[in-house]
């Protein structure tokens, strides 16, 4: 089987290069274990692996522990990969699965009555603060300190609602994908968006309005 | 402060709305309401704009070079390590 394109390096696959897809390696070559095969593979798809677990555990050990762990359990399951769905599919599904076993592991899992996260029932009950810090200036809304805020907030989502929005707003992936990755429906996948989208305005909202010129 | 009972089912439309995925029937519906509710207005615009910023200025980390060496070590790929 000719292999025709070389992925870029893993180094930083950015997500909207779309830089690899299945058809860029050789299946019959990482089935059979050819470790040049294997190696470009690591290379493609460690940067997206890496990212992922780091933003689920929040912790550069575990995150490196996480990308060992899946490109592991990926050469020895290559043999019965059956190409159905792409690589990188795959490859997510691995690591998701390693990352949110450490975590649970780590911190079994609380649901709070207040949690949007626990189910995907049609009830967020997010307290929606309505106040318009659209017209903010660029410098403060673009500052070094709000992006921070929106890290932190980012990282504080509940865990079923970090996992969707990693995977569909940081890596790119369609609700398609990232429902296959989580083996959960694509209603599941929109909805789980949506209630990050609106938890992470939130925490913008009670940032930016103290920002807002005090009107007397 | 905090939108109405009858804005709620409005807010759940408004990500399929910001993806241009909704309906067009809903798409008019919530311009409708959106042309008469302040509140909402506000939702949907700092929505926009906080799905923008983050777009914009979150950064996603490399693989750091110590990470990735000792990646292919454990892989026993090491020839390969450039």
């Amino acid at each position: 089987m000719a292999v025709t394109k070389m992925p870029q390096s893993a180094s930083n696959p950015q997500k909207s290069q779309n830089p690899v897809s299945s058809e860029d390696f050789s299946l019959e070559a990482l089935r059979r274990g050819d470790p040049l095969e294997f190696a470009r593979l690591v290379d493609a798809y460690s940067g997206m692996i890496y990212r992922l677990a780091k933003r689920i555990l929040q912790n550069p050990q575990d995150a490196e522990d996480i990308l060992q762990e899946t490109f592991i359990k990926a050469y020895n399951a290559l043999p019965r990969f059956d190409g159905r769905s792409r690589l990188s599919t795959w490859l997510y599904r691995i690591a998701t699965n390693e990352a949110l076993m450490l975590l649970r592991k780590k911190r079994p899992p609380t649901v709070s009555v207040d949690s949007p996260g626990g189910n995907d029932a049609d009830d967020d009950g997010l307290p929606l603060q309505i106040v318009d810090w659209c017209c903010l200036p660029e410098s403060e809304l673009m500052s070094e300190e709000a992006r921070r805020h929106l890290e932190r907030s980012i990282e504080a989502l509940p865990e079923t609602l970090k996992t969707v929005f990693v995977l569909r707003e940081l890596e790119g992936l369609s609700v398609r994908e990232t429902a296959q990755v989580l083996e959960i429906s694509e209603a599941a996948v929109k909805t789980r968006l949506h209630r990050a989208r609106l938890a992470l305005r939130e925490a913008l909202t009670v940032y930016f309005k103290e920002r807002l010129p005090q009107v007397s | 402060m905090s939108p109405s009972e009858s804005c709620h089912h409005l807010l759940d439309s408004l990500s399929a709305y910001v993806d241009g995925e909704l309906s067009e029937a809903l798409c008019r519906e919530l311009e409708r309401h959106l042309a008469d509710c302040e509140d909402c207005r506000v939702v949907i615009d700092t929505l926009k704009k906080t799905i923008e910023l983050y777009r914009e200025t979150i950064a996603e980390p490399e693989v750091p070079a110590d990470v990735r060496a000792r990646l292919f070590q454990r892989l026993k790929l090491e020839d390969y390590l450039d």
